[in-house]
C-alpha cells in the first residue's frame, strides 16, 4: 500500500499540533518519531520499544505470540507506540492513512506530557538515560553470553529466575529509600518510650527491645535486590544480571500503574486537539470513526481507553458539588476546569485515580460488573446498581495496576539461623496460585541457594510453602 | 516547543533490526522442542495422534516453558465493562479465558498462559526418536528391492534448474571464453564489452548445469510383522494399547529404512494374515495358541522375507492367556523367530491390576536366551512409551537388568 502523505506533510501537521499542544498547555519532552513497518512494530512491541535490548527466549515467545495474533487477525497492531524517555520516541506505523498518523501523533503528544509530568514517572525514571541504560544492559548481557567461562546457558538460568521475581518489587518508588543503619535508627527509635505527661494513670508499657540484628531490619519488598546484596555467594556477573533486571522492572513500573491514566490522558487530547485543527471533512469524519474504535467499550473486559477517557471527562466537567456520600467516597471535588486535570496527572495514579473519581455514575453508565468463576464458567455476580457499586469499584481498585501482583515480603534472611529466606505474602482474600507459587519459588530457590519459605493463606489455612534441595513442599503453619 | 519533531522516514530495515528478533526465538523453538520430548509419554498417550495421516498438524500442549511469578489463583473476581444491559447470573465467558477475546486483562490470569503449539505428525515422530536407536541396524544390508528416491550425477548440460547450476565451471567457461576472444578485445564491435570498461560479464552460454538422472539404487529393506492376539480375552482397551505401540514401532523403523513393508498376523488358536483394518477391528473369539501366531510368522518369512535379505522386526502383543498344552511350542517357535530376526519382542498387554491373577507368558519367555529378545509389560497408556523406550533403547542392558533383576539369575 502506498501512504497517502509524505514527511513533509507530517511535519506541517506536527507543526500545527504544536501550536495547540502549547495552546492548551501541556509540557512534553522533545519528540522524535520513526516511521516503520509491520515487521519494525512487531519487533518493538516485544522489546517495549527499545531500539536496543538484551537477548532471552522470552523475548521470541512474545514474538511470535504477537505475530500469530497479528497474521490471524486476532489483533492488530498497535497505531503508535511510544517510550518514556528524553527525547520521547515515537513508532508510526507507514502503511497507516494520513488521518491516522495525525491523530496518532496529537495521541504521542499526550503520553509525551504524562511521562514527563507524572510523579510516578518524574521521581523514578531517568528520561534522560533511559536509551543507553537499556543499551548498556543488552551489551553487558551480551558480554557474559560471549563469555567462554559463563555462557548462553549460565545466563539464561539467571534471566528466568531474576524474570520471575522482577514484579516483586518496592511499589511507590518515590518515598526515600533508608539506609539498612537509617532504617535501624528508626527501628530504635520507634521502640523507645514516648514521652507521656499522664504516666501516673497509664501503665507504662514494658519496653520491648527491637531486634536490630535481624535482616532485614524491617520487610522488604525489593526481593531482586534484596538478594543482590545478601546472597555473598553469587558471582559479580550473577549480581549484575539480577541489577539488570530489577532496574528495568522499576523502568516499566510506573507505566503499570498508570495504564488506564495515562491512555485515557493521551485519548482526552488527542480528542480535543483534533478537534481545533479545523480538520477537512474527510479526515474529520475519518477521525471520528477510528477515535471510536480506540475508545469504544470492550463488552466483557475492560478498555483502558475507554475508562480512563469517561473518569477524565468526569473530572473536567464536575461543576455542581457532587452528593455527600460520594465526596466520602471521593474527597472534596475539584475545580471542574483543567486545572484540576492537570493536578491530577501529576499526583495520581491509577488506584488513587479511580478511588478519587470513579463514581456510581461512571460505573452505571460503563455498565460495570463483577464477575466470578463458576464451574468453568464466568458469572456475573454484581452490577453497577444502587447497593453493589462500592463493592464493584473495591475489586476494580484491586487488580489495577499492581493489583494483580500479590504482595510478598522478605521479613528474614536467616530464618531459624539456617540462611533460610522467609517471604510473608501479605494476603488479603485472595489465595496464591499454587502452581505457579511452586515454580517461582524453585527460581527463588536457585538465586538464594538454600532453602526459602513463604508463608500465605491457602482456603483460609495459613500454610508455609517451602522450597529446598529435596523440592517443593506445603506445610500448615504450627 | 521552538522546534517541531524529528520524523525519520522509514527506510527499508537493515538486516540487524529487521531480524532483531531472531536468535531469541529460535532458543524459544528449542525450548519448545526440549519441552515437547519431556512431554513425550502424555502425548503418546493422547488416543488423537495414533494411525492419523502423517502431515496432520497436533497440537501439543507445552509445559516447562511458562514464565512464572506470584499470580493470584481461582479465588478472585474481576471487573468488565458491560453492553449496557448486563443481569446478575448471566454467563459472560469460560472460565479458561475462552471468547475472551480482548486481551487487555490477559496475562495477569496464570489459566491463561496455556501454550499449545502446532507441529506436524511427522516432525512429532522425528522429535520422539531423536535419542532412540535401532538395535542392529541393517545386519542384513544385502540389495533387494531398488529403492527410487536417489538420483545420480551425469555430465554437465547448458541447460538446467538454477540449484543445479555448477558456478565454479560456469566461472572457468567465463574465463576460457574472455581468453579465446582476448586476441579482439580493441575490435569496438565486440558485444560482450559494449562500455569500454574491461568487464566481461557472464554470457548464457557460460552457464553450466549439472545433470543429474534417476538412479535405483538397491537398499536394505525392513519388513516389520505385527502379531496381535484377537482371541476373545482381548478386549477393546488392550487392542488399543497393543495398536498405539504397534505405531510408534512401524514409524520409529520407517525413519530408518527407505522402504517397510508391514504384515499382519492375527491369531486366535490358528492364525492368518490380515490386513490392516481387519488386524485393529475385527474381533474374534475363542481361545488362544500363541505358537499358531509365530508359525504362521515364520512361515511367512519363509515365504516372502528371507533373512539373508531381509531385516526382520517382529512384535508380538497379547494378553498372556495362551493355553497351557500351547506353551512348549510357543517357546520352540519365539526362538525360532527370535534366530531369524533382527528384533523380536513379546509385549504383554494387561489393564492395571489384572497381572496378579491372571496368567502369563513373561516367566515363560523369561527363560528364552536371545540377546535380541526383549519383554515388555504395558499397564496403561502411559507405560506405552516407556515400554517402547526400553525395547529399542540405546542402553538396552542397562535396562534389562534394571527392570528385571530375577531374569539375570535365571541365566
Amino acid at each position: 500500500m502506498v501512504p497517502n502523505y509524505s514527511i513533509d506533510d507530517l511535519e506541517g501537521w506536527d507543526e500545527r499540533i504544536r501550536e495547540k499542544v502549547e495552546e492548551f498547555g501541556l509540557d512534553p519532552y522533545p519528540q522524535e518519531f520513526e516511521i516503520c513497518d509491520h515487521n519494525d512494530m512487531l519487533g518493538y512491541m516485544t522489546y517495549s520499544g527499545m531500539p536496543s535490548h538484551y537477548p532471552h527466549w522470552s523475548y521470541g515467545k512474545s514474538f511470535e505470540k504477537t505475530k500469530t495474533m497479528y497474521d490471524h487477525g486476532v489483533s492488530g497492531l498497535p497505531y503508535e507506540m511510544v517510550i518514556n524517555s528524553n527525547p520521547s520516541l515515537g513508532y508510526l506505523m507507514r502503511d497507516n492513512t494520513l488521518c491516522l498518523q495525525i491523530l496518532t501523533i496529537a495521541h504521542v503528544y499526550g503520553h509525551n506530557d504524562f511521562f514527563k509530568n507524572n510523579f510516578n514517572f518524574t521521581a523514578v525514571t531517568r528520561a534522560d538515560s533511559t536509551l543507553s541504560m537499556f543499551k548498556a544492559h543488552a551489551q553487558r548481557v551480551r558480554s557474559y553470553v560471549e563469555d567462554p567461562s559463563i555462557g548462553p546457558d549460565a545466563v539464561e538460568r539467571i534471566l528466568d529466575a531474576a524474570h520471575s521475581l522482577s514484579m516483586q518489587l518496592r511499589r511507590n518508588r518515590a518515598v526515600k529509600r533508608l539506609s539498612e543503619a537509617e532504617e535501624k535508627q528508626r527501628l530504635w527509635e520507634d521502640a523507645q518510650p514516648q514521652p507521656d505527661p499522664y504516666r501516673r494513670i497509664h501503665r507504662t508499657p514494658d519496653y520491648e527491645a527491637p531486634d536490630l540484628r535481624k535482616t532485614p531490619a524491617s520487610p522488604e519488598e525489593d526481593v531482586l535486590a534484596f538478594i543482590r546484596d545478601y546472597n555473598p555467594y553469587l558471582t559479580e556477573w550473577e549480581r549484575d544480571l539480577l541489577t539488570i533486571v530489577h532496574e528495568e522492572a522499576c523502568y516499566f513500573l510506573p507505566q503499570i500503574e498508570t495504564k488506564i491514566m495515562n491512555e485515557g490522558w493521551a485519548s482526552y487530547w488527542h480528542r480535543e486537539i483534533m478537534n481545533s485543527l479545523d480538520l477537512p471533512q474527510e479526515l474529520h469524519l475519518e477521525f471520528l470513526v477510528r477515535h471510536n474504535q480506540v475508545v469504544r467499550p470492550h463488552p466483557g473486559s475492560l478498555n483502558p481507553y475507554h475508562l480512563g477517557l469517561r473518569v477524565w471527562d468526569e473530572i473536567e466537567g464536575r461543576e455542581a458539588p457532587s452528593p455527600p456520600e460520594e465526596r466520602e467516597d471521593a474527597g472534596p471535588p475539584p475545580a471542574g476546569d483543567r486545572s484540576a486535570m492537570f493536578a491530577v496527572r501529576e499526583v495520581d495514579r491509577d488506584v488513587s485515580f479511580l478511588r478519587r473519581f470513579l463514581n456510581e455514575k461512571v460505573m452505571t453508565d460503563l455498565d460495570l460488573f463483577e464477575y466470578e468463576k463458576q464451574d468453568d464458567k464466568l458469572v456475573v455476580s454484581k452490577v453497577s446498581n444502587e447497593d453493589h457499586w462500592r463493592e464493584i469499584k473495591a475489586t476494580l481498585l484491586r487488580g489495577v495496576g499492581m493489583g494483580s501482583t500479590p504482595i510478598i515480603r522478605i521479613t528474614d534472611a536467616d530464618f531459624g539461623d539456617q540462611r533460610t529466606l522467609y517471604l510473608v505474602h501479605e494476603h488479603e482474600g485472595r489465595d496464591l496460585e499454587l502452581g505457579y507459587a511452586e515454580k517461582t519459588l524453585m527460581h527463588l530457590h536457585e538465586l538464594w541457594g538454600r532453602e526459602t519459605a513463604l508463608e500465605t493463606y491457602v482456603n483460609e489455612k495459613r500454610t508455609i510453602l517451602k522450597y529446598d534441595d529435596d523440592g517443593f513442599k506445603a506445610e500448615a503453619a504450627s | 516547543m521552538a522546534t517541531g519533531a524529528i520524523f525519520r522516514p522509514f527506510r527499508h530495515s537493515e538486516a540487524e533490526r529487521s531480524d532483531r528478533s531472531a536468535g531469541d526465538r529460535l532458543r524459544h523453538r528449542q525450548k519448545i522442542r526440549e519441552s515437547i520430548r519431556d512431554n513425550i509419554a502424555d502425548i503418546i498417550a493422547e488416543e488423537s495422534i495414533i494411525g492419523q495421516r502423517k502431515d496432520r498438524v497436533v497440537k501439543v500442549p507445552i509445559r516447562g516453558i511458562k514464565e512464572y511469578r506470584f499470580v493470584y489463583g481461582e479465588n478472585e473476581s474481576a471487573v468488565a465493562e458491560g453492553d449496557g444491559d448486563v443481569q446478575e447470573g448471566q454467563v459472560v465467558g469460560q472460565a479458561d479465558g475462552e471468547g475472551q477475546g480482548d486481551g487487555d486483562k490477559a496475562g495477569d490470569k496464570a489459566g491463561q498462559d496455556i501454550y499449545e503449539t502446532d507441529v506436524t505428525l511427522e516432525e512429532l515422530i522425528e522429535i520422539m526418536f531423536e535419542d532412540l536407536e535401532l538395535p542392529d541396524l541393517e545386519r542384513r544390508a544385502l540389495k533387494q528391492i531398488p529403492a527410487e528416491r536417489t538420483t545420480k550425477r551425469k555430465g554437465y548440460r547448458q541447460v538446467g534448474i538454477r540449484v543445479r547450476l555448477d558456478k565454479r565451471r560456469t566461472a572457468r567457461q567465463r574465463v576460457k571464453r574472455v581468453l579465446a576472444t582476448r586476441g579482439r578485445m580493441d575490435d569496438p564491435d565486440l558485444p560482450t564489452n559494449t562500455e569500454g570498461t574491461g568487464r566481461y560479464p557472464f554470457h548464457t552460454d557460460d552457464l553450466t548445469y549439472r545433470h543429474v538422472i534417476p538412479d535405483l539404487r538397491n537398499e536394505s529393506n525392513a519388513v516389520v510383522i505385527c502379531i496381535m492376539d484377537t482371541s476373545g480375552s482381548m478386549d477393546t482397551m488392550k487392542k488399543y494399547l497393543a495398536r498405539s505401540y504397534f505405531f510408534l514401532l512401524f514409524n520409529f523403523i520407517a525413519t530408518k529404512y527407505l522402504s517397510v513393508e508391514l504384515v499382519f498376523v492375527a491369531h486366535h488358536t490358528e492364525a492368518r494374515e490380515v490386513t490392516e483394518d481387519e488386524f485393529f477391528h475385527k474381533a474374534e473369539s475363542g481361545g488362544t495358541f500363541i505358537s499358531s501366531g509365530y508359525q504362521k510368522a515364520l512361515d511367512i518369512i519363509d515365504e516372502r522375507y528371507h533373512p539373508s535379505l531381509w531385516n526382520i522386526y517382529a512384535f508380538h502383543c497379547s494378553d498372556g492367556d495362551n493355553f497351557d498344552s500351547d506353551n512348549s511350542a510357543a517357546m520352540r517357535c519365539a526362538k525360532q523367530l527370535a534366530d531369524v530376526s533382527n528384533l523380536f519382542g513379546y509385549g504383554e498387554i494387561k489393564p492395571l491390576g489384572s497381572r496378579y491373577y491372571e496368567s502369563s507368558m513373561l516367566s515363560l519367555f523369561r527363560r528364552l536366551d536371545a540377546d535380541n529378545f526383549q519383554t515388555v509389560v504395558i499397564e496403561k497408556k502411559e507405560d506405552i512409551w516407556p515400554a517402547f523406550r526400553s525395547f529399542l533403547s540405546k542402553d538396552r542392558a542397562g535396562l534389562i537388568t534394571e527392570k528385571a533383576p530375577e531374569e539375570a539369575a535365571e541365566v
